[in-house]
């Protein structure tokens, strides 16, 4: 299934892009996810935290992707 | 982007508030203290001249996070009255990317309630910050 994620931040310039389209075999996890992204991108490793965020909302590492979720790459924030 | 109760004000702002109407919105006739916290852009940051910083957001869900912390700190302490507003875009020296206001019947919970909101919009709010110096630009906080 195609998933579209949006990318922020520091996370923008690593992929180089705002938005990228992966194709993920159903059932996979966040944890699964972000380990496809720091293999493709290692530069995400360096980050200080990367959490993901499924509607609008941060989500735990076991949560399932569901098709039409739109994922967010969240780097660190720095707001303030 | 905004959302406006009586109790409470979150907004996203392009260019500089109205500093008193962000006073006006805090009055109430019960409220006996009054807590203002605003954020300004220094000048030097790490041995480097700062020209600007750049605020980018995930507004819609900044927005729902700033709501759920506005909504835990008014179930937290009795607050009467919550602002947040925050800045995007360049926001230059001296000029203020973050403003929190809060009145209570009391100052106590007034103060801690500003320091609970300021504190949990740093950790959990979908804003980053990159600095812009003479020679060069970096997101702030995104390596260890």
């Amino acid at each position: 299934m195609l998933v579209r994620l949006l990318a922020f931040g520091i996370a923008k310039d690593i992929l180089d892009d705002h938005v990228l389209n992966v194709d993920l075999t159903p059932g996979t996890t966040i944890a699964e996810l972000k380990a496809m992204l720091v293999d493709d991108y290692p530069d995400f490793e360096k980050l200080r935290s990367i959490r993901l965020a499924i509607n609008e909302n941060y989500v735990e590492d076991d949560q399932i992707i569901l098709p039409n979720d739109e994922v967010v790459i969240i780097p660190p924030v720095s707001g303030g | 982007m905004r959302i406006s109760t009586d109790l409470y004000h979150i907004e996203l702002c392009a260019t500089p508030w109205d500093s008193l109407w962000f006073e006006r919105f805090l009055d109430h006739p019960e409220g006996g203290g009054r807590v203002i916290f605003t954020g300004h852009v220094r000048e030097e940051l790490h041995q480097r001249q700062v020209i600007y910083l750049e605020f980018e957001a995930f507004a819609p869900m900044a927005m729902k996070e700033m709501e759920k912390i506005v909504l835990t700190t008014a179930k937290r302490w009795p607050v009467i009255k919550v602002i947040l507003l925050h800045r995007l875009g360049r926001v230059h020296v001296g000029e203020m990317p973050v403003a929190i206001g809060v009145t209570a019947h009391h100052r106590h919970d007034a103060f801690s309630a500003a320091q609970y909101l300021i504190d949990t919009l740093k950790e959990n709010v979908p804003i980053w910050k990159k600095e812009h110096y003479q020679d060069g630009s970096s997101w702030v906080s995104a390596h260890p």
